[in-house]
């Protein structure tokens, strides 16, 4: 075992040197800073997602409030949570598929899909990026509510509860709207599919008035409707009252959503890419 | 031997469409190879399949001795692209686009950034390297595109017709910076319309029409075979046509066509009549204001080759269903 000699290594034509650990996650990182970068630089996406809750909130507190509830006040303390879910629905909704899908259509994917890096990275990098768009449009909701009013009436470890389960609910329910984005065929497509499934989505639920209140029909609709659970899920972590079961639904739905939407949209990107 | 790159009995259907029917060719490394065909002849799909964009039916593909199928993610670490379906993200701005590509690549920041400002430099966009790319000209677009591709500082690049498009000033420009870029002992697939571009380009050409390779060789074999070269000239002073009509003739071996006023047209077999052309017009002291070497269109290639003329432009690939 002394004088044997070193075999030539057989280098190939890669340098493995270059190759760095944690590929997935630096490449899906350094993709989701470029979906933040179009935030910065398109902003009327994040304005719409912003917008949209905060008109709601002003037309339906000030304008129904007094009807509805007595006074306007407590009516903003009943609605604004659902507003949080209705934020979030509406994010995810509104960017997520038409951004894919244009990033598919101009070629964008087909340049990162030349290049040595994970071929779920793109997906991931958009999808991380969304995250961090929704706690944005989060943050500013949370903020025009708190000027026009409203009040956490529990703690601040359960409204960043409230504010977690929202971004995680998003997050999941984003995949079926990746889906949209990966097999329409162009943003009109997308775009259809997004009004399609937004007003029943975000206004079948018992946002504005109490579940009880509305016919047998749509209640049956409002009880299954997954985002129903996230804004009672709200309403408990921000107010008190039941926490436990809606919060337990909300999980359950999210995580559905996200088994039964993502590997669809993962295999249908291969499949378009 | 082994080459640049290569492609042997590549077939890719698309449904009932055959986009490539067993195309063949190949690259010595550092040089230039230019396919050559109309839209539907089946370049950029034989340009995916290089770039692992794509895999083919049936055939071998590979990249610097390694197989595109078996192996893609090696290739993808010795490959650039730019072209029409591969783009860069026209909200970000120019520097922006190449550091995130050089991140993508594992350089590390300081290196990407470096790297970005250095092609940035090269390809003249320092100035409009912190504009968005949505405000570039056509021009500026695809130097970009051409940056782009350089980031990894890869053995291969595909350049799928990196010039249609852009007005005949913008093309010399995006032809300087190709030269550039195969003068660093690169091997580049370049695909066009036209037949000057390969010309000027290419040390070899693969002529492509409807999914087959129907001519191949050097640019001057090729212009051996489809023939057409012409030299035009005009000249300043129309009293003047006459003796610059025996200068032609005398070049050429045959008299030249007057084909409008002071301007005159005559065959010729080789690149030598041209200098010799513009040697003796000097000698005599005729003033021209136009002087070309012109090349047949892919569309007379196209005839003088098949006997047809070019199909109607069609969406290459597209129908991937």
């Amino acid at each position: 075992m002394t004088a044997t000699s070193v075999p030539s290594q057989s280098t190939g034509t890669v340098p493995e040197s270059v190759k760095r650990p944690y590929g997935l996650l630096r490449h899906s990182l350094a993709l989701a800073g470029r979906s933040l970068i179009k935030v910065r630089r398109t902003p009327e996406g994040l304005a719409h997602a912003v917008l949209i809750p905060v008109i709601f909130l002003v037309m339906f507190v000030y304008l129904f409030g007094g009807a509805v509830s007595g006074n306007t006040k407590q009516y903003l303390q009943f609605i604004f949570p659902a507003a949080l879910v209705m934020t979030v629905i509406i994010s995810g909704i509104m960017i997520t598929g038409v951004s894919l899908n244009a990033d598919i259509r101009t070629g964008v994917f087909e340049r990162f899909r030349s290049l040595p890096i994970g071929r779920s990275a793109p997906l991931i990098g958009s999808v991380v990026g969304d995250l961090i768009r929704y706690v944005i449009s989060l943050v500013t909701v949370f903020a025009f509510g708190y000027l026009l009013g409203f009040r956490v009436e529990t703690g601040f470890l359960q409204a960043l509860a409230a504010g977690a389960l929202t971004v995680f609910f998003g997050f999941c329910l984003s995949w079926g709207y990746v889906l949209a984005g990966v097999v329409s065929r162009d943003a009109a497509g997308v775009q259809g599919i997004v009004t399609l499934t937004m007003f029943p989505l975000a206004f079948g639920t018992n946002m504005v008035a109490p579940t009880d209140t509305l016919p047998g029909w749509l209640q049956a609709w409002v009880k299954v409707n997954p985002a129903s659970h996230a804004m009672e899920a709200c309403r408990g972590l921000l107010l008190g009252g039941p926490v436990a079961g809606p919060v337990m639904r909300t999980l359950l739905w999210s995580v559905g959503l996200l088994a039964f939407f993502m590997p669809l949209a993962v295999r249908a990107y291969r499949r378009r890419t | 031997m082994r080459y640049g790159f290569q492609a042997e009995a590549l077939v890719k259907r698309f449904g009932t469409n055959t986009a490539l029917s067993g195309v063949d060719f190949a690259a010595r490394p550092g040089t230039v190879l230019s396919v050559l065909g109309p839209n539907g002849a089946g370049k950029t799909t034989a340009v995916r399949i290089l770039a692992t964009l794509l895999r083919p039916d049936s055939g071998t593909a590979m990249v610097g001795g390694v197989d595109v199928v078996r192996q893609p993610a090696r290739v993808r670490r010795l490959i650039g692209i730019a072209g029409q379906d591969t783009s860069v993200d026209e909200d970000l701005t120019g520097a922006e686009n190449l550091v995130l590509i050089g991140r993508l690549l594992d350089l590390r920041k300081a290196e990407a950034t470096a790297r970005a400002t250095e092609l940035l430099e090269r390809f003249e966009l320092t100035e409009a390297a912190g504009r968005r790319v949505a405000t570039y000209s056509g021009g500026m677009r695809r130097r970009l595109d051409l940056a782009a591709s350089m980031i990894g500082r890869p053995s291969v690049i595909f350049l799928d017709e990196p010039t249609t498009g852009l007005d005949p000033a913008k093309r010399e420009e995006v032809w300087r910076m190709i030269r550039t870029m195969a003068g660093d002992g690169t091997t580049v697939l370049l695909t066009t319309q036209y037949l000057e571009e390969a010309d000027t380009l290419s040390d070899d050409i693969v002529v492509l029409g409807q999914g087959k390779v129907i001519a191949n060789g050097s640019p001057d074999e090729l212009k051996q075979i489809v023939g057409g070269q012409a030299i035009q000239l005009r000249v300043a002073d129309q009293a003047q046509a006459s003796e610059a009509a025996a200068i032609l003739a005398g070049v050429a071996g045959h008299a030249p066509d007057q084909v409008g006023p002071g301007v005159l047209t005559v065959p010729v077999v080789g690149d030598a009549a041209f200098t010799e052309v513009v040697r003796q017009l000097a000698a005599a002291n005729i003033a021209v204001t136009e002087l070309s070497l012109r090349l047949p269109s892919l569309d007379e290639v196209f005839f003088t080759l098949t006997g047809r003329h070019t199909a109607e432009p069609e969406r290459e690939q597209e129908v991937a269903a």
